[in-house]
């Protein structure tokens, strides 16, 4: 088990949080930001066989839980935008990472000082039409009548639970302009270079190994010096 | 992301269908077998609201065409024949 540990807020004690890694101390370390909330799940497998790929080809792959996520103890209706950013730029400082794999909304906060890849990036305003929708979408089926507006009003006053994840207002309300920005040395991977249906879009989580061998091909080929 | 202007019935048909595959998970041939009678929401247990959330949001960046709360209604989705309709007037709406 591995565990990293994000900056402590407000000066209460820091708690630790895990990731999966496949760590060998190679000089090529990648920390992973993965994708988040519903896509985060439906991601999960293709990420790790990713990663796998990637350690076979001699590079350290390092994913770590973002706090209040996955494993995480910590509360996700305190999470924010800000303190997600300072934590991955925690996690690679701990890690020793070289390069960041950024993946969908994981892209909004990658560290800037790390070279990397920005998978199919997704901004925070089309996360969060997405998320609203399946709620709005939801409460119809249940015979409720809810508006985006209202709804976007709400998540700004005092946060909001879609698809099961309780938002708080501070991340809503950072989510609404949130637009992922390539650092120097970092570059999109989009989806049409990889080829195939994005496994977010799946209604079920799936895999396929062919888009994880091609997206593991075009980091190994651009850490060796190949244009990505 | 390619945003398709001017598609004609086929070319509508094709990017409706291919879509619905990616969803599923179909393969391309089997999703064109779709007809206008074909259920989805509602009849594929898969289609939860939030893989159809995830529908209408890739429509709206493929098809380049903007998608209200109002216009999300049971009967747009509940047929391949309705959503398709319903993406024709949005693109000739336009």
């Amino acid at each position: 088990m591995f565990t990293w540990t994000p900056p402590a807020t407000d000066g209460t004690p820091a708690r630790e949080e895990l990731l999966v890694a496949f760590d060998r101390g190679r000089d090529l370390r990648l920390l992973v930001c993965p994708a988040w909330f519903d896509e985060a799940n439906k991601l999960r497998r293709f990420t790790i066989e990713v990663m796998r790929r990637l350690d076979r080809a001699g590079v350290d792959c390092l994913l770590p839980d973002l706090p209040g996520c996955n494993e995480s103890l910590a509360p996700l209706t305190d999470q924010t935008l800000e303190g997600w950013r300072a934590a991955m730029t925690a996690a690679a400082e701990a890690l020793r990472a070289t390069h960041v794999l950024a993946i969908r909304a994981g892209a909004l906060i990658a560290p800037p000082a790390l070279p990397g890849w920005h998978y199919a990036a997704l901004s925070g305003p089309k996360l969060l039409r997405g998320m609203i929708r399946a709620r709005t979408i939801a409460a119809r089926e249940a015979g409720i009548t809810e508006t985006t507006d209202a709804l976007m009003a709400e998540g700004r006053a005092a946060g909001l639970t879609l698809g099961g994840w309780a938002i708080g207002p501070a991340l809503f309300a950072a989510l609404e302009t949130a637009e992922p920005v390539l650092a120097p040395g970092q570059s999109d991977l989009a989806q049409s270079a990889i080829g195939g249906p994005g496994l977010w879009l799946r209604a079920e989580p799936d895999e396929d190994a062919s888009q994880a061998d091609r997206l593991a091909a075009r980091i190994v080929q651009s850490l060796a010096g190949a244009p990505a | 992301m390619t945003v398709s202007h001017n598609l004609d019935g086929a070319a509508l048909d094709l990017e409706l269908k291919g879509l619905i595959a990616d969803v599923l998970g179909l393969d391309p041939d089997q999703a064109q077998a779709f007809g206008p009678d074909s259920g989805l929401f509602g009849h594929l247990p898969e289609l939860d609201s939030m893989a159809v959330a995830g529908l209408l949001t890739e429509m709206e960046d493929r098809l380049g065409i903007v998608i209200e709360d109002d216009d999300v209604d049971g009967e747009m989705l509940e047929t391949y024949g309705a959503l398709r309709a319903f993406a024709e007037a949005k693109l000739g709406g336009r």
